[in-house]
């Protein structure tokens, strides 16, 4: 600590200050100081600015005006009615006027026009004919107040585009998988991989995560071997060596970059043990994963990844159930194990589960070790097993934010919410279990 | 030890004469806990094997790609051009932007989360830190990527705008700096604050008491009190920093250049191994050993600033009571 006094003597004379000088020196720190609080308080206004500034970046991109031309106006198809209007032969009938035949005889070998329903081939016509066009994509703050100039612009380039209002957060995003064209493309493919990943992370690190985390607490100091021999003693000190080597490590662990497991699962995961992640060694090669590419990979990488974390938070967990109800289980006479697993566990459980929802939240929006492992970046089909390839949705919102059409940023900032909404469900989640547990649970 | 006590030599029944059954007291080995004891070891041991298997497959990989005729480690740790295509691999222009960004990031981070951390632990009522904490961590817990389209989509129009469309490309250090320097300020805020909570109050009085102003305790007894701490706060930050990948990947640009100029385009080292690593890579290509060099270097870079951290924490911090 530095040894100055706080108030400098009077630098000339070498005395304290006196009399009227005193308030002075008193109110000139005064003020200095308010001045230093004004300004701190001005950072931590700074920090609520910038959550402010990205939440509404992303909204202002996810919401909007486009303005959308057709290749084809409907009412010139139907003759002024809505395609809904339409009976299912009278869209057969459309579909049949306006495609070459080639078309045509691709989309009866998927499945007949003739016994496909009304909804569905409302889907083709748009695709195929109407082919909506979004030729210019505006931030809801343009749409909002620059309207005028937005319109002047769009009826000098784009004559026969209209422009409306657009959401690009809908229940069609949601539900449609990947697409190339920004208005029909979707997350569903990524959604259903973030939830794989989810449940299949939970999966494996939890009970891992767990384990080590009790030996930590409760046997670090347990002998496994007798004493009085020296081999015991010997590999007793081996043990109790290692174990503090693995309490360091993890700490360690914790601090290495995600993109260094997503190296180490590529390495080993993908490569090395192709054959069981891949799932050609158990048969349930699908055909479409001809490399260790795969969901369970992935879960893999991510539960090294989180593994430390998970540790970590339930050895704190653990810690902090009372050591007398502890001693009071083995005063009755209960073995150590039947100790932690009635007594211990049950206490702990709320903080171990908290934490490690937390944790694996933290993974979920975690991108560059999956991009690393090999995630798709463009695939339609779902996910169906742990041997499935995948996509997830933070590597949907790297490809699209990646790509300069103002549309993809759109999208973009629609799966962000996605994903910021999912977070958020997992963390509220985690809250209510924990205080549910406890409130179970009166100690 | 108390296996030694057995019951026959309870003094009461040697009085009594009679003959009392001997229970044996013994500890008596159980398997099942045994059992149990070793698989929970195991779970420990895993934490070991990630490292072992971190550590084995970046230096054997590495190894693969100095041992090919194209590079030599001379030329890997001097070389200021990483071009793939002509053979050319020096990783400094990749080295060079990492701490661009990162010195621009701690430029940031430092001074306002260490704001943010002496308001909250100093004067900051109970309510407003009761709101402050969750939005820290609110900030803390949002996905990087999210940071990353922040900084493409607001940070470089708003730094194109200030500066000039010609003096600031579209993809730029100087943007990944500021939100990466965003990203890593609550981690300075959190583990200041816990720095700075844990001095003890008696000192803060003791201040107080000799006629020092609230700023004046606050500046020059609590924060040197509370320094080592600090310090590592901004360690274990800068190794995040240097670590983080998505913001650069999508905002600093994709072309391995040696400039100290923060407005135009350079890749970092985390920012090339995902680009590498994103298409299509085949196995045995100097391409793919080449990212697990880049990620060697990276691995230790990382590892020495958490360990001196730990070793601030523990060397240098005062202890009281």
């Amino acid at each position: 600590m530095s040894a100055e006094p706080l108030t400098p003597l009077s630098a000339s004379t070498g005395r304290l200050p006196q009399g009227e000088e005193v308030k002075q020196n008193v109110a000139s720190r005064q003020q200095r100081g308010k001045l230093w609080q004004a300004s701190l308080l001005f950072s931590v206004f700074v920090g609520l600015l910038v959550l402010l500034l990205l939440a509404w970046n992303i909204v202002n991109d996810a919401f909007g005006g486009i303005a959308v031309q057709e290749a084809v106006e409907v009412e010139a198809l139907t003759g002024g009615r809505e395609l809904e209007e339409l009976a299912q032969p009278e869209l057969v009938a459309i579909l049949e006027e306006n495609l070459r035949s080639r078309v045509l005889g691709n989309l009866n070998r998927e499945q007949p026009l003739a016994e496909r329903d009304a909804e569905n081939l409302i889907e083709v016509i748009l695709f195929e004919i109407i082919k909506p066009e979004v030729v210019a994509t505006f931030s809801l703050y343009d749409y909002l107040f620059n309207r005028a100039e937005i319109e002047a612009q769009l009826a000098q380039d784009f004559p026969r585009a209209e422009l409306e209002f657009k959401s690009w957060l809908r229940w069609d995003f949601i539900v449609n998988p990947m697409s190339s064209n920004p208005i029909f493309a979707g997350v569903r493919t990524a959604l259903l991989g973030t939830l794989w990943l989810l449940v299949l992370t939970i999966l494996i690190s939890f009970p891992l995560g767990l384990g080590a985390a009790i030996y930590l607490e409760e046997y670090q100091s347990d002998k496994i071997f007798d004493e009085r021999k020296p081999v015991g003693r010997f590999f007793n000190r081996v043990i109790e060596r290692s174990t503090s080597i693995i309490s360091t490590n993890i700490y360690n662990l914790s601090g290495v970059p995600s993109i260094i497991y997503g190296m180490l699962g590529l390495a080993i995961f993908v490569r090395a043990l192709e054959a069981f992640t891949s799932g050609s060694f158990f048969g349930a090669n699908e055909g479409t994963t001809a490399n260790g590419r795969t969901i369970i990979s992935a879960a893999l990488t991510m539960s090294l990844l989180v593994l430390p974390v998970v540790i970590i938070s339930s050895q704190e967990a653990i810690k902090a159930v009372p050591s007398t109800l502890r001693q009071a289980s083995l005063g009755l006479g209960a073995t150590k194990w039947q100790t932690i697993w009635k007594i211990v566990l049950p206490n702990a459980l709320p903080g171990i589960l908290t934490g490690t929802i937390l944790a694996i939240s933290r993974a979920i929006g975690e991108t560059a070790p999956l991009i690393v492992v090999g995630a798709s970046t463009f695939i339609v089909t779902d996910p169906t097993s742990i041997f499935s390839k995948f996509t997830v949705l933070p590597i949907q919102i790297y490809n699209w934010t990646s790509r300069p059409q103002d549309e993809f940023r759109a999208i973009a900032a629609a799966a962000i919410i996605t994903l910021l909404i999912l977070l958020l469900s997992l963390n509220a989640t985690a809250i209510l279990l924990r205080n549910y547990l406890r409130s179970r649970r009166v100690s | 030890m108390a296996d030694q006590i057995r019951v026959n030599s309870d003094p009461r029944a040697a009085l009594a004469g009679a003959s009392v059954k001997q229970i044996d007291l013994r500890k008596r080995p159980r398997i099942g806990e045994t059992i149990i004891q070793t698989i929970l070891y195991a779970c420990g041991f895993i934490s070991i094997f990630t490292t072992i298997g971190i550590v084995y497959v970046l230096g054997q990989e590495s190894l693969r790609f100095f041992a090919s005729d194209e590079v030599s480690l001379v030329e890997f740790f001097t070389n200021t051009v990483w071009q793939p295509v002509i053979g050319e691999f020096g990783i400094l222009p990749l080295v060079n932007s990492t701490m661009m960004v990162t010195i621009i990031a701690l430029l940031v981070a430092i001074p306002l989360g260490l704001a943010m951390a002496i308001y909250m632990a100093e004067y900051a009522s109970e309510r407003v830190r009761a709101f402050l904490k969750p939005v820290i961590e609110l900030l803390a817990g949002i996905p990087t990527v999210v940071y990353g389209f922040f900084a493409l989509t607001f940070v470089t129009p708003w730094l194109r705008e200030i500066f000039g469309r010609d003096v600031v490309q579209i993809y730029n250090v100087m943007s990944a700096g500021l939100v990466v320097g965003i990203l890593i300020t609550p981690i300075i805020a959190t583990l200041s604050e816990d720095a700075l909570s844990a001095v003890p109050s008696g000192l803060r009085q003791a201040s107080l008491g000799l006629g020092a102003t609230k700023w004046e305790t606050a500046i020059r007894v609590v924060v040197p009190a509370a320094f080592s701490g600090i310090v590592a706060a901004s360690i274990v930050a800068m190794s995040r920093a240097i670590g983080e990948t998505m913001v650069v990947a999508l905002a600093a640009g994709a072309s391995p250049q040696f400039t100290f100029n923060p407005f135009l385009p350079a890749e970092t080292m985390t920012g090339h191994i995902a680009r590498i690593s994103g298409g299509d890579l085949s196995y045995q290509t100097i391409d793919y050993n080449s990212i697990f060099a880049i990620g060697l270097v990276l691995f230790f870079m990382t590892l020495t600033l958490n360990i001196v951290s730990r070793m601030i924490v523990r060397r240098f911090r005062e202890v009281y009571e």
